[in-house]
């Protein structure tokens, strides 16, 4: 069983640890800058629909190629999206996703991922 | 029977605390089981994805670890990124610092491993229902109803994910990025981050099909924040500034949003009256 990922847990740890208890057991820090906190506050949105975007929107091949694709995945993560939004639930979105993916797959309208 | 109103109160509000604490963890054990199914699927063995829960604790940058690692992402990278993405602990940590002065620091130390959006946000609403800080309710969000049922659930994902036969006819394939789309929509909380996710988007796309998916991820999670701090802060309408307890809300597992979110105090000036 492979435990390569152990070190990268830690390693992210490492990272995230501090940020945790440097307030905590710090409390006179400095507060970051103002431009620090405004670009902060935009990583999570910019980072998590660039991971979206990129798995359902490119794929590589055997070589390493590129290309762009479509495909029933756009739809699932559009509708959880929408479901999401409307809902305010992440859970009611990701089953409407999973539903539709694998109900397109089962019908034979949607190929099998690559 | 208590005849101490401070006694009645702190019963009153650890109770409140409970009731949102089982929130919390029904969101957490659904979300650690999807989390322990994607790393599952993404080739993470048992021990890896358990660590993962374990070490980092970090819901979001864990979900996004596994993407990560699916496009071959370096190590140097994702703990770059995952730094960029965790930053906003500071401000919760720094929020929580007065009212916890008086808590022995080793017990801070510990502490820290275990402050999560909804650690925080179970916390500070506690605190302020007190007017003091209450250590115990600190335990309780944070360990009773956010570490333990996000940890269970991780094992209970990583094994029924790992005796899934075919997972893709089942539609497994697509929880990740349905995930990574609708944590970010519940992060937009402004017009600088809806510039910033579509422009994270785009930018990682264009640059993921003229390099790699890897290059595509690092640099739509740098330059889409760029992007959306080109929009001035005076048409951001930022409802949810970095650091607030509605901030917290946000990042803490959707559909749990606890009802009293409605203050928005900058970090740092949260804390109990001297």
């Amino acid at each position: 069983m492979s435990t390569d990922l152990v070190w990268l847990a830690v390693l992210m740890f490492a990272v995230t640890y501090p940020t945790r208890a440097l307030g905590l057991l710090t409390p006179s820090m400095e507060r970051l800058p103002q431009r620090a906190l405004d670009y902060l506050q935009l990583v999570g949105p910019a980072i998590l629909t660039a991971l979206a975007a990129v798995n359902v929107m490119v794929v590589t091949d055997d070589s390493g190629a590129t290309s762009f694709h479509i495909g029933i995945e756009w739809v699932a993560v559009l509708a959880c999206m929408v479901v999401t939004a409307w809902r305010h639930n992440l859970l009611y979105g990701l089953a409407v996703a999973v539903v539709i993916v694998a109900g397109a797959r089962a019908l034979g309208i949607a190929a099998m991922p690559v | 029977m208590s005849t101490d109103p401070a006694d009645d109160a702190l019963t009153a509000s650890r109770r409140r605390l409970v009731v949102e604490g089982l929130g919390i963890a029904t969101a957490a054990i659904g979300f650690g089981f999807v989390y322990g199914l994607s790393a599952r699927q993404a080739g993470f063995s048992p021990i890896e994805a358990i660590a993962m829960s374990t070490i980092v604790f970090a819901g979001a940058a864990q979900f996004a670890a596994v993407g990560y690692v699916v496009s071959g992402l370096g190590w140097p990278a994702i703990v770059l990124l995952t730094a960029l993405l965790n930053a906003r602990h500071l401000l919760y940590s720094a929020a929580l610092a007065p009212w916890m002065r008086d808590v022995p620091r080793s017990r801070r130390a510990v502490m820290a491993h275990v402050l999560t959006d909804e650690a925080f946000a179970l916390a500070i609403a506690h605190f302020k229902r007190l007017g003091r800080p209450d250590e115990r309710g600190y335990w309780i969000g944070a360990i009773g109803a956010t570490f333990i049922p996000w940890n269970l659930a991780t094992i209970a994902g990583v094994y029924v994910g790992g005796s899934i036969p075919d997972p893709a006819r089942f539609g497994i394939d697509v929880i990740f990025p349905a995930a990574m789309i609708g944590l970010a929509v519940g992060l937009i909380t402004g017009r600088r981050e809806l510039v910033a996710a579509i422009a994270g988007a785009g930018i990682g796309v264009v640059a993921a099909l003229l390099t790699s998916p890897s290059v595509g991820i690092i640099l739509g999670g740098l330059f889409g924040p760029a992007l959306g701090l080109l929009v001035p802060a005076a048409e951001a309408h930022e409802i949810a500034p970095l650091g607030t307890p509605a901030s917290a809300d946000r990042y803490a597992m959707p559909g749990t949003h606890l009802s009293d979110r409605s203050d928005a105090t900058p970090a740092g000036r949260d804390g109990p009256e001297p």
